[in-house]
């Protein structure tokens, strides 16, 4: 048992080896390994204490402790699921964790095809389109925004820079209700209140701060060695950006991917207050569904069509949630 | 471009033009930062000074608006809540995160499959997330009526219709959307933690929840600030959580600052009421984050 | 009757396409009509616009009014009009007329001769800002009603009860029959509603008028006006365990025998009439609570924003005389339960609660309604006091009733 005493000795052997120039050399050889490996951030194997027998109490107690957190993470998706597979009169009966006695599609039928809102009977399909042709473009141009205003905070400093950014992070916290009205004003000055390039600069402003710092963080992180020999080498701003520094940065731009993804396709505010009902994103279709109550509601319809309009991002989840740590580790860790 | 940039690299020129390129790029950042953030903040606070109703007109009351919006109960009960919501949800998603990361980080089987179940709830929007709990805390058909029904008939849990606890109601909710990312922040921080160091401290005899508390934790300091910023962004801006879930309701007993603004400068179309509250909140808000943020981020390295 | 009415949609569509433009212009109309009932009405207005050549692109936005608005303001504001929009009757565009963004409908008022049509003569002053009409109203919606369902008074054992206060007698038995005696959504304006339904009910037209119409904080604290308080205090018991947000939920209540009545607008009408249900058998509806018989009138009224486009310009007067032509009211207000706003149209379709309604107006028993008195900002204030009243039973009356007194003092 270590005494208080040890535990300090142990803080200042653990400084000893982490100091700066030796962390630096580490990292760059692991860095230069990972990219040789295909690889931009290796550190993705569990850090943790190395574990004992497989039946151990402390298994047994890990184990139980995420299996009951698990359960109360998918009972909701379970409860979701199920519902929509029922029938009004079995919802209206059962139990709502009981499993559905006769499948019916006819709910995921009815949210995405015929549920009405006011004269439109053409459920969530329409809205999909509309979300892609939001999410497509805002995705690319928040993007490729924040990773060169990253970029140029981490490599290329200049007088103000951090003051711009500091104003940024401040930004993020600014509840966007706020934002709404002068929001309305700058977009009709310039011409774009309406139009759907009007809501893509929106994202990409509303997405910027976050993103921004993600992108700093990690181009910080990187080692500067690199970028020193490419300037020796006489190359310039943008061909630094473009030739070194977006080629080893595919993580967070991964990790940029899934937020925006996400962020943008799940949006209400921006999308129902700057776009007009032919150009509805889907989940204002969804919160259209959802709220117009024709006389009881249709809990089945609801969650079909709640499933439905969250299905681009948990695909995306599902598939890449991998990715995404390792991004996120790359992108959060350093700083 | 290109060309001209690293031509006048090789030339030194004036200061004005040095990092000339990295000026110009950042260009949508400087204009999103002066003309949306600073200037769409200093017109707000400028129009919470006026009376306006449903278009902005300058048309001065002085503090007016300012003194009706502390006489009023709902901004009251509005800030009460924040004040509840946040310092809850910042501790329970740090800790929640931190113990979920820390066990998925025991080399563990099934790592995936875990991370992803405790992550999917992230991709669902608030609006999603309020429809399914506030289904699930209905006390009609939802996990009130189901233990009901297995026998424990007095069993009470009906959070969204009871005043003194629903904002508890909406923290279940927030927690179960937002701990799955805090988790993977953590657990990307304590990948980051080298092995080397478990390696010593097992050599040293001490245990794992002292390394853990002692060692990891003040090394996980870049990812703890980030995982700050995101969490502290959201709390401040709750708005369509409450608004799916419960409408503020019952009564006046789940609202929230955001949604006071919004309603008053759109529902009752009082700009100027709204932007005094908006205004209250950027104020409370620069108060803690911009000294912060200052000495986090806008030092010289 | 319906195969009459499309005829006469028919016809009336001809003979608009004269006047209107010969190839077909998309106009945007919005809306946040999105229940059973309001949906199906609108489709009425959709379906004699269309008639006319032109062709109706619905804009309807779901939540309510609340959610409606602040997109609808923001566009027009923004420079990005739609075609029409509707808003309540009353106040709520005020200030946008005044900064010149929406169309002067006077000539096309005059061509009609709206001001002989529409009756009662309020609803057209409301449409009036310095002499010149803005805006279309299309129906005449009247808050003070109580829906009772016949079936969940049998089952509990009494009469279905004929005033307020024969009502609250009969609560008990109610409650005794595990029956929700008053279905309350909860939603701020419905409880705001309930009160002011309340108000000119127990309260008199004259203590209505003198608090919001004179806005009387002295009087609105007063003893007349505590009355007033102990009937919402007796609502509030009574709507105990209602646990609906949406106002047809609480009306599907009623419908379903869940609960014993609810104060709504006539507006419910169309759920009941949407499920099947007839009036006198079914349910019960009882104007003014069964206390007063003055009916204050709302309603809804489309409004042009000012449009560039020459042809939607053109599609515009077209859609205003739409709205007003004898036959779309007809057919629209029987799907919408509300009640016409011209007096020369036979609504021989009319069930037994709009009969009760149209003698009222008929007799011109008719007062303006909050809508019309106070500004948003009051009604928003008003909603927040008394959504908190209904909700949290330690607020006590005489605390809410000086809030109350408070609100008014500073009204506008």
């Amino acid at each position: 048992m270590a005494t208080p005493q040890t535990l300090e000795q142990f803080q200042q052997k653990c400084a000893a080896v982490l100091r700066p120039g030796l962390r630096k050399n580490k990292e760059l050889e692991r860095f230069r390994v990972s990219v040789k490996n295909g690889n931009a951030l290796a550190a993705d194997g569990p850090r943790g204490p190395k574990p004992r027998h497989a039946f151990s109490k402390r298994n047994i107690f890990i184990y139980g402790t995420l299996f009951v957190v698990a359960v109360y993470y998918l009972l909701p998706l379970y409860v979701m699921v199920v519902t929509s597979l029922k029938g009004m009169p079995e919802i209206r009966l059962g139990n709502i964790f009981s499993p559905p006695m006769e499948i019916t599609f006819e709910p995921w039928v009815k949210a995405w095809a015929t549920a009405c809102t006011g004269l439109n009977c053409d459920g969530l399909s329409r809205g999909f389109w509309n979300s892609v042709r939001i999410t497509v473009p805002s995705v690319i141009l928040s993007i490729a925004i924040a990773s060169v205003n990253g970029y140029a905070l981490a490599n290329w400093r200049f007088k103000g820079s951090e003051l711009f950014f500091t104003i940024l992070i401040v930004g993020a916290f600014i509840p966007y209700q706020v934002m709404l009205y002068p929001i309305v004003i700058i977009l009709r000055e310039i011409g774009l209140y309406g139009s759907l390039s009007g809501l893509v600069v929106v994202h990409s402003i509303f997405g910027m701060p976050i993103l921004t710092l993600l992108f700093r963080n990690y181009f910080a992180s990187l080692p500067e060695e690199l970028f020193k020999a490419a300037r020796v080498d006489g190359a310039g701003f943008w061909s630094i950006y473009l030739r070194i520094m977006v080629p080893m940065s595919v993580p967070i731009f991964v990790v940029a991917v899934i937020l925006q993804i996400t962020g943008i396709w799940n949006d209400f505010l921006f999308g129902v207050v700057y776009t007009r009902p032919d150009t509805y994103p889907m989940t204002v279709q969804l919160n259209n569904i959802v709220n117009s109550v024709q006389g009881v509601k249709e809990y089945n319809v609801n969650m079909a069509a709640t499933l439905l309009t969250g299905l681009v991002p948990l695909i995306v989840y599902f598939i890449s949630g991998k990715l995404f740590v390792r991004g996120i580790a790359a992108g959060a860790v350093k700083g | 471009m290109r060309h001209f940039t690293m031509s006048s690299a090789a030339r030194r020129p004036s200061r004005l033009f040095r990092n000339f390129s990295a000026k110009i790029a950042s260009v949508p950042m400087i204009l999103t930062a002066l003309v949306v953030f600073v200037g769409g903040t200093l017109w707000t606070v400028l129009y919470s000074f006026t009376n306006s109703r449903l278009l902005p007109r300058l048309n001065f009351v002085g503090l007016d608006q300012y003194e009706r919006l502390w006489a009023t109960p709902r901004w009251l009960v509005s800030i009460e809540n924040l004040a509840i919501y946040g310092i809850l949800s910042l501790i329970f998603s740090l800790v929640i995160g931190f113990v979920l990361a820390a066990l998925l980080d025991q080399k563990i089987r099934f790592e995936d499959t875990l991370r992803t179940i405790f992550l999917y709830p992230f991709a669902l929007s608030f609006v999603v997330t309020g429809v399914v709990w506030q289904w699930l805390l209905n006390p009609d058909f939802g996990v009130q009526a189901v233990v009901r029904s297995l026998g424990w008939e007095s069993f009470a849990f009906d959070p969204l219709y009871n005043s003194s606890i629903v904002i508890y109601g909406v923290l279940i909710a927030a927690l179960w959307q937002g701990t799955g990312f805090v988790m993977c922040l953590m657990l990307a921080g304590l990948r980051g933690i080298d092995e080397d160091i478990w390696k010593a401290a097992r050599v040293d005899g001490i245990p794992a929840w002292r390394t853990y508390l002692f060692i990891v934790l003040p090394m996980m300091r870049p990812v703890l600030v980030t995982t700050l910023v995101i969490i502290a962004a959201g709390i401040v801006k709750v708005y369509d959580l409450v608004v799916a879930q419960t409408s503020g309701g019952p009564g006046i007993a789940s609202e929230v600052p955001a949604k006071y603004v919004y309603d008053y400068m759109f529902f009752a179309q009082n700009l100027g009421q709204g932007f005094a509250a908006s205004t209250m909140m950027l104020l409370s808000v620069a108060i803690v984050i911009v000294p912060w943020a200052y000495l986090e981020f806008g030092r010289r390295r | 009757m319906r195969r009459i009415l499309t005829a006469a949609v028919l016809a009336a569509g001809t003979a608009l396409g004269f006047a209107g433009p010969a190839f077909a212009t998309d106009l945007e109309v919005t809306h946040w009509w999105t229940s059973g009932g309001e949906a199906a009405a609108v489709a009425e207005l959709a379906k004699a616009f269309d008639a006319t050549g032109n062709k109706w692109v619905d804009g309807a936005i779901a939540g309510s009014g609340g959610t409606a608005r602040p997109i609808m303001i923001s566009r027009i504001t923004g420079g990005d009009p739609m075609g029409a929009t509707q808003f309540n009757h009353g106040r709520q565009a005020e200030e946008l007329v005044q900064a010149g963004l929406m169309r002067d409908l006077t000539d096309i008022a005059t061509k009609g001769k709206w001001t002989d049509v529409v009756r009662p003569k309020g609803l057209l002053d409301s449409c009036t800002i310095d002499g010149k009409i803005y805006c279309v109203p299309v129906n005449i919606h009247s808050w003070q009603w109580l829906w009772l369902s016949n079936d969940a008074f049998a089952k509990a054992g009494v009469a279905v009860p004929k005033t307020w206060d024969e009502y609250v007698a009969a609560a008990p038995a109610l409650e005794k029959a595990g029956i929700v005696p008053l279905a309350v959504g909860g939603q701020p304006w419905q409880s705001a509603g309930a009160f002011d339904v309340l108000l000119l009910a127990v309260g008199g037209t004259d203590a209505f008028l003198k608090v919001y119409k004179d806005k009387d904080g002295a009087f609105a604290g007063g003893s007349e006006i505590a009355k007033v308080f102990k009937a919402a205090d007796d609502a509030r018991k009574m709507s105990k365990g209602t646990n609906v947000q949406d106002w047809n939920q609480a009306t599907n209540m009623v419908i379903t025998g869940k609960a014993g009545g609810q104060i709504m607008g006539d507006w419910a009408q169309g759920e009941f009439q949407v499920a099947g249900k007839v009036a006198g058998k079914d349910y019960t509806c009882l104007p003014g609570l069964g206390m007063n018989s003055a009916l204050a009138t709302a309603g809804d009224a489309f409004y042009f924003p000012l449009l560039k486009d020459a042809d939607k310009a053109k599609a515009q007067e077209v859609l205003a005389e739409t709205l007003l032509d004898p036959k779309t009211q007809v057919a629209f207000n029987l799907k919408k339960g509300s009640l016409p706003v011209r007096g020369d149209v036979d609504l021989a379709a009319a069930n037994d609660c709009m009969k009760k309604g149209l003698d009222i107006l008929a007799k011109g028993d008719v007062i303006p309604w909050t809508d019309q008195l106070l500004s948003q900002d009051t009604q928003k204030q008003k909603e927040d006091l008394f959504s908190e009243f209904f909700a949290k039973p330690d607020l006590t009356v005489d605390e809410a009733q000086k809030r109350f007194a408070g609100i008014i003092s500073s009204a506008d």
